[in-house]
């Protein structure tokens, strides 16, 4: 957005810097223009870590839980989900766009083993995705992640649950990930009827490497796993910010 | 009794066994319908053919008994662990070190185990202990037909059998039961010289046995088309990095056994025979015929560390307890189409040894309208079926595990609630989609033939959505409970 030039070729200078001898990075655009913009690359980097977590309180998150379905399904190729717990509702996750037949779960027993199967499938190369259910992640093991997933240029998506109150502190730490996103359901869409409409998010983009961070309203995905955004949003400012949204989040 | 075919006595007439002791004909063994009957083992015939009216007698074939056992114990070689041998007259003594990952833990391998055996027509009970005359007691005076004894708790728990438990000739268990020792406790901590003066080493060293101080090598069964590679070494080994190194030449040479007739490994045991004669083993298993080096060595590799090398190994054997036909196949080009299909099954190898076969899934929808029965899990790399749920009503993203009652305040007969409490937080209900009304299904169980469940899709006032129903139409008290379940969060 109109930086001075000298800005640009520092950026540009780093860029080739950090990338070192690995091919360009890709980005999976959201297909929305006002999120995408915000990511460098314009969308969210292949062969990187993504972190993802619910808001609220939520114990149960089913919204970032979906979230993350629809980005896996707008990758190419199987998706490795690994969880501690199942407690998915497979129609669902079928429903924001990826297909019974692509997901294969891998249910282990602890972190520690949830952690090597995330490793082991960033590091195969042939998946399109690879999402893992932790609680803690330490900055050493998510640089491991991050590297793993460089080297396959494969997503890799943390959903970060809390079981306990330890957990959620957790998630301000710091780690290696591209981007971390928090999910927060927001009430849906208003009908003339009586019913409950396309359910709404807020997205926040609460940190991004070489980005701002932004928040978003948008629709749930859809069945091609896409987001929409809301029709009363779409000819609004982009930095206007929803008061009604901060009490709700 | 299955090789008679239709000639085959039916399973509720009293059927018995013979065999001989010297001139006189006795029960060697006898079903349940004779035992019901009041036959016993050790009976005269002659008493027993008295006693009960159209009893059936067959000779009993021990020869054919051992030959049937030994079988048996080939396949749990092929399914289970890379260490099993037939334990005449009636028993399997399976080594499970290192084997049990492949079946979801000891306790779901052995529920297993018995589950096979049962729908092949065998009634088998199975026990797993820190030794293997303590799982022998376990497996023979527990009623439960899959006990785990936990690790470090079998010494104890042999405590509490009956002498007969220990594995000792029956004249010797019927001259200490004279001596009025009932129990393996009141054995355990009495002066042994008195003992092993009366009755011989035997007594002591099977109870040592039992309590794990004692080791019992088995000699494990092999069948004779095995394929197998060795190696021997002159000096012991036991370096993690140099194991890996043999482990990859084994390979190599497996693979060209394997390539010679044409077939890929779908089960692979490394046995290491360690200097002291005891045996440690690796079992991997593959989803699909494998005959790649690099993939079957970083299975193997994957799984050294759980070796034990004691003082050193000094034969590494590896074979291939179940081999299949090798296809070829030609894969697609890219320079035809864009959408390739990645073979992930190198990868699901990998995953299905670190956290086992039954953890490993992907889920398949089934035709049913009852939320938890619709989905079902099938093998990771089993065929696309294409087939997807049908996309009518939206569903929740988590479905709770059994769903959770919540109070909730609402109008009968099909209005959804007002407002409702879960987990101790109420919440107002802002929007509400529903009933969608689901019937039990009365062909699985006679007990669904009127029940009823209506769903809701309710928002509350933060937007959260949740997927509630009501056991039952509102109306009729046969329908259900009427009382208000939280089943799924939506997202």
């Amino acid at each position: 957005m109109g930086s001075p030039p000298a800005i640009e070729f520092l950026r540009e200078k780093i860029r080739r810097i950090e990338a070192g001898s690995r091919p360009a990075a890709v980005a999976l655009p959201f297909g929305l223009p006002e999120m995408d913009a915000r990511l460098p690359g314009g969308g969210l980097a292949l062969g990187a870590l993504h972190e993802v977590a619910g808001g609220g309180n939520g114990a149960i998150d089913g919204a970032a839980a979906l979230f993350t379905a629809g980005i896996a399904a707008r990758t190419k190729g199987p998706v490795l989900w690994c969880l501690i717990r199942q407690d998915l509702f497979a129609p669902a996750i079928s429903q924001a766009g990826l297909a019974p037949d692509r997901v294969v779960y891998a249910e282990a027993e602890d972190e520690k083993a949830v952690l090597a199967c995330f490793e082991e499938g960033l590091r195969h190369g042939g998946l399109g995705s690879v999402i893992a259910e932790i609680g803690r992640l330490s900055m050493t093991n998510s640089r491991r992640l991050q590297l793993a997933a460089e080297s396959s240029g494969t997503l890799g998506i943390a959903l970060r649950r809390g079981r306990r109150q330890s957990d959620a502190v957790d998630f301000g730490q710091p780690t290696a990930a591209a981007t971390r996103w928090r999910v927060t359901v927001l009430p849906s869409v208003a009908l003339p009827v009586p019913g409950v409409g396309r359910p709404r998010w807020l997205v926040e983009l609460v940190r991004c490497r070489a980005g701002e961070s932004a928040d978003f309203e948008v629709e749930a995905c859809d069945a091609q796993g896409r987001l929409g955004l809301p029709a009363s949003l779409a000819n609004r400012q982009a930095d206007a910010p929803a008061g009604g949204v901060r009490a709700a989040g | 009794m299955r090789q008679l075919g239709a000639s085959a006595p039916p399973v509720e007439a009293p059927l018995i066994l013979s065999s001989r002791i010297g001139s006189r004909r006795v029960v060697f063994a006898a079903n349940t319908a004779a035992q019901a009957a009041g036959l016993r083992v050790g009976m005269a015939v002659t008493k027993a053919q008295a006693l009960v009216n159209g009893l059936v007698i067959r000779d009993a074939e021990p020869a054919a008994d051992a030959e049937g056992l030994e079988k048996l114990a080939l396949w749990a070689l092929q399914r289970y662990s890379p260490m099993v041998a037939a334990d005449l007259p009636d028993g399997l003594v399976i080594d499970a070190t290192g084997a049990t990952h492949l079946h979801g833990g000891e306790a779901a391998m052995l529920t297993d185990m018995v589950a096979r055996l049962a729908s092949a027509g065998v009634t088998a009970r199975a026990a797993m202990a820190d030794s293997f005359g303590a799982a022998h007691a376990v497996a023979r005076y527990m009623t439960r037909p899959a006990v785990v004894v936990p690790e470090g708790k079998s010494a104890e728990a042999m405590l509490r059998f009956p002498i007969g438990a220990l594995r000792l000739p029956a004249d010797m268990v019927a001259q200490l039961q004279r001596l009025g020792f009932a129990r393996v406790n009141d054995l355990a901590d009495k002066p042994r010289a008195p003992l092993a003066l009366r009755f011989g080493p035997e007594l002591h060293r099977r109870l040592d046995q039992a309590m794990g101080r004692l080791r019992e090598p088995i000699e494990p069964v092999r069948p004779l088309e095995l394929l197998e590679v060795r190696r021997l070494f002159a000096e012991p080994i036991g370096a993690p990095e140099t194991l890996a190194r043999y482990t990859e030449k084994l390979v190599v040479s497996l693979c060209e056994v394997l390539e010679a007739k044409g077939l890929g490994a779908r089960r692979l045991d490394l046995l290491f025979h360690r200097v002291d004669s005891q045996m440690q083993a690796i079992r991997v298993g593959t989803a699909t015929p494998v005959r790649n080096v690099k993939r079957l060595t970083r299975l193997l590799c994957d799984k050294i560390e759980t070796i034990d090398p004691g003082f050193g190994v000094e034969i590494m054997s590896l074979c291939a307890a179940l081999a299949e036909p090798f296809e070829t196949r030609q894969v697609k080009t890219s320079l035809l189409s864009d959408d390739m299909e990645t073979d992930i099954s190198g990868l699901i190898d990998i995953l299905t040894n670190r956290v086992g076969e039954a953890q490993l899934y992907r889920f398949a929808p089934v035709a049913s309208d009852v939320p938890e029965r619709s989905v079902c899990r099938v093998a990771p790399a089993a065929p696309h079926t294409g087939q997807d749920w049908p996309e009518q009503w939206p569903r929740p993203s988590r479905l709770l595990p059994t769903p959770e009652q919540i109070e909730t305040v609402a109008l009968l007969p099909d209005h959804p609630p007002v407002s409702f409490s879960w987990r101790g937080i109420r919440r107002r209900v802002k929007r509400a989609d529903g009933p969608e009304r689901v019937f039990g299904e009365w062909w699985k169980r006679d007990a669904e033939l009127a029940t009823v469940r209506d769903y809701f899709r309710v928002e509350d006032e933060a937007g959260e959505r949740f997927w509630i129903y009501r056991a039952g139409d509102g109306e009729d008290a046969a329908t259900g409970s009427h009382r208000w379940f939280l089943h799924g969060i939506f997202g």
